[in-house]
């Protein structure tokens, strides 16, 4: 990077989402019209994705500062004020280096070792993947390591699989180098279909060069001849940011015939999704990279022995991956020393939902909830309270706030009910239902269930059933015994984890939100006020100033009133909108 | 359920080239038969009998194997779709960031069911999808491929009405649009 003054755009998925684009060219033109000598690049995501659109701006002699919410007309100011005059707008700025800033927490409390590159490199950019010790771990293990010690090294860092199960990678990669077969495959799961996730995204768009290095590794210790990266097809950015990474790699020699005139050789391939969740178990992606239904099949033969076309074939998440060239480079004794006993290093979470700072927290492992979402992601949007954080997605489970305490690691979650899973947290308050969210989650597996075996297919459709009429309160009293039943049985009959875990967020609920669902069905009441067919909406003549505000856009005409004066809500004409909840600026529509 | 619908201008001579010169792409690469049903899709905006008995021949499956994987996954459509794509995130975050309300407020305002379609001009095409990785923009939704964060329903509505307009000015309000005019509510 040059000492020339420079601005940077965060343009991952979410910059884009939140009008980066836009802002990208407001300051092309700025730049333009002024006649400034200024570099202009973007950047993957670095995680501040509450605060999007970003614009980092580096200018000599003046700390590194980061702009939050920058929108088009925001531009000149900054241009003007920042880059010319050399004041920093202080109101906007989110991160001024070397100083303390309210969001400066957000990143401090995180310790960044898979993110270290994200929204601060060009990922489109080879060289800038280089010049921070990219590419040194291949170097490092192809001039000097056989394939048995990485394999050594990977065990002795104690990485367990981000994909879910947090299974040994090394212990892996052990069993698929013992295995024989012609061909060999390694492969990358990037079908990140846990809703509200999206990790794995953000590194692939931040940092394409760490995964496929961390793959040309792995490769190499398993003696892999081809690699596949399973990309979900919702991801179009990621899909356009590897084939690039992957054809300036190949160019540099990283991949491809004799990398690196080492004599090993890989080609790497992305292949992209079609939509289905269950792609992401690993039988089911083999059968979908042969171009057949993605159906999961019983195991063994497990795919270290028989994967893609019969041949031995290891699978692993971008986020394990991406920890690979640090661990190789840094060694795995100073990987091993972060973490618990059980895990070691850090994990990606996404903090999303009513949380103020939502966006990637990479922590410790065994760093509490409380310290994710109180310390990293500063507690709870617009002083609501906190209710519960679903860890895990449709195969976690929700905790509440007594377990705030428990430290994020592979053992501490699931004895809570929860699982590490992919990453995905959603904070949700008093606002959300907790047997509506149960039944969110079911609705989910529900649709992606393959319906290849019965118990998942069959069971998570009964289960669904009793939580849409528990939910529309009508409910009977022995449909909690009938659900904790059929979430045993459709646990221990079904053939994969789909159906293996997908009544955890029933079960947890029912473990820690009890109360909710009786209300819901002993007192036709949703404590949440959320289920329709349950509340009533009322206007508090207290607070109703009588601006009008709801009246006028009520599309069923069910609120009358005088100017000045509290307003009603007529029930017989209320079609339960919210449209007037969401309007009132004085907090005056309530629930029953 | 076939319908005459050509997509674009390109008329069935046309096509055929096309989905020809993508299957000779892919001639002989085995487990190729997704990619090529998307790019056919790509090209062609959905997959009909004919595409997909077209592949079968081509790739040496039966038409019930074909029909099986592009039934299997969501992303391949069947049917023709309109004009504009609406994809409405249906992913936790926007679960409780209001998607539903995100929902109600589009297909409201084309005049769809609440489980999204298309319309009736063909102009648009509504559907729920699954976490599209911007959750700390929720609730989102992707209209051609452009994400739009952070909405509520008057903001939604607004996006699809931009679409409305630019369409009205491109074809200056010819035949399309009063049909659309009279499927409007
Ligand atoms: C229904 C289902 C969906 C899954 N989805 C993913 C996924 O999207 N990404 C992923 O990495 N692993 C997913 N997994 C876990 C993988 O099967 C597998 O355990 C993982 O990719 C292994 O990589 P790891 O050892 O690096 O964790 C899923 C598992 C199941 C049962
Ligand atoms: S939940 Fe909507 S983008 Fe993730």
């Amino acid at each position: 990077m040059s000492g020339k003054d420079r601005v940077v755009v965060g343009l991952a998925t979410c910059g884009i989402a939140a009008g980066g684009v836009s802002v990208m060219e407001e300051i092309r033109r700025e730049i333009k019209k002024r006649n400034l000598g200024v570099e202009v690049a973007e950047t993957g995501c670095i995680g501040y994705c509450f605060a999007e659109v970003l614009v980092e701006i580096q200018k000599a002699g003046m700390p590194k500062v980061i702009y939050g919410e920058v929108k088009p007309n925001d531009v000149p100011l900054i241009v003007e004020g920042h880059l010319i005059e050399g004041k920093i707008l202080r109101d906007k700025a989110l991160l001024i280096e070397g100083r303390k800033t309210p969001e400066a927490d957000f990143l401090k409390k995180q310790k960044r070792i898979v993110l270290a590159n994200c929204g601060l490199i060009d990922p489109e950019n080879i060289d800038d993947y280089i010049a921070t010790g990219g590419y040194e771990a291949l170097k490092k293990v192809l001039s000097g390591m056989t394939p048995e010690q990485v394999r050594e090294e990977i065990l002795a860092s104690g990485l367990r699989g981000r994909g879910g199960a947090g299974f040994p990678t090394g212990q892996k990669w052990n069993l698929c180098a013992m295995a024989q077969g012609k061909d060999k495959y390694i492969v990358c799961n990037a079908d990140e279909g846990d809703p509200g996730a999206f990790m794995d995204r953000s590194v692939l768009e931040g940092d394409p060069h760490a995964v496929i290095e961390g793959m040309i590794i792995g490769g190499y210790a398993i003696g892999a001849t081809h690699g596949y990266i399973y990309c979900r097809a919702e991801y179009p950015l990621a899909v356009r940011r590897l084939k690039k990474a992957i054809a300036d790699a190949t160019s540099r020699g990283f991949l491809g015939k004799n990398i690196l005139s080492s004599g090993y050789s890989l080609d790497i391939v992305v292949k992209e999704g079609a939509g289905a969740f269950v792609c992401g178990e690993e039988t089911a992606l083999i059968a979908s990279i042969e171009g057949k239904r993605g159906m999961p099949r019983p195991r063994p033969p497990f795919p270290a022995n028989k994967g893609i076309w019969g041949m031995p074939t290891n699978i692993n998440n971008v986020e394990t991956f991406a920890n690979v060239p640090w661990i190789i480079r840094n060694r795995a004794k100073k990987f091993a020393k972060m973490g618990t006993v059980g895990s070691k290093g850090t994990k990606v979470f996404c903090l999303t939902g009513k949380v103020r700072r939502g966006g990637l927290a990479e922590v410790e492992m065994g760093t509490t909830l409380r310290e994710v979402i109180f310390g990293v992601g500063g507690g709870i949007k617009e002083g609501r309270k906190f209710k519960a954080v679903q860890i895990g997605g449709p195969s976690g489970g929700c905790l509440p706030e007594s377990l705030l305490d428990t430290p994020v690691d592979y053992d501490s979650l699931p004895a809570a009910g929860a699982i590490m899973g992919s990453g995905g947290m959603v904070v949700v308050d008093d606002t959300t239902c907790m047997v509506d969210l149960a039944k969110y989650f079911l609705t989910f597996t529900q649709m992606e269930s393959c319906g290849k075996c019965v118990p998942c297919r069959l069971g998570t459709k009964r289960m669904l059933e009793i939580l849409t009429r528990i939910c529309k309160g009508e409910g009977k009293p022995e449909d909690i015994d009938l659900l904790e039943k059929l979430a045993i049985d459709i646990k221990e009959g079904s053939l994969c984890q789909l159906g293996g875990t997908a009544p955890n967020p029933v079960l947890t609920t029912l473990r820690y939100f009890r109360d909710e669902y009786v209300a819901h069905i002993r007192d036709k009441r949703c404590p949440a006020g959320l289920c329709v067919d349950l509340v009533t909406f009322h206007i508090d003549p207290e607070k109703c100033t009588g601006c009008g505000v709801c009246l006028k856009n009520c599309p069923s005409g069910a609120i009358s009133g005088e100017r000045k004066k509290p307003h009603v809500i007529d029930e017989d004409k209320c079609i339960k909108c919210r449209e007037c909840i969401r309007r009132c600026r004085f907090d005056a529509v309530y629930t029953v | 359920m076939m319908s005459a619908y050509s997509p674009g201008a390109c008329d069935n001579g046309e096509q055929s080239r096309v989905l020809e010169k993508i299957l000779k792409k892919y001639k002989g690469s085995e487990g190729a038969l997704i990619p090529v049903l998307q790019e056919a899709q790509e090209a062609l905006g959905y997959l009909s009998e004919e595409t997909l008995k077209k592949i079968a021949k081509a790739t040496g499956r039966t038409l019930a194997q074909v029909y099986g994987v592009a039934t299997f996954y969501a992303q391949f459509r069947l049917e023709p779709i309109g004009k504009h794509l609406v994809r409405i995130c249906h992913g936790t975050a926007c679960h409780v960031a209001g998607a539903d309300d995100i929902d109600a407020a589009v297909c409201g305002h084309l005049g769809l069911p609440e489980e999204g379609g298309t319309t009736g001009d063909m102009e648009f095409t509504v559907e729920k999808v699954v976490c599209v990785g911007a959750c700390s923009l929720a609730p989102i939704m992707i209209v051609d491929g452009v994400a739009h964060g952070r909405l509520n329903p008057d903001k939604a509505r607004s996006v699809i009405k931009s679409y409305q307009k630019s369409e009205n000015e491109r074809s200056g309000g010819g035949a399309r649009s009063g049909k659309r005019a009279q499927k409007k509510k």
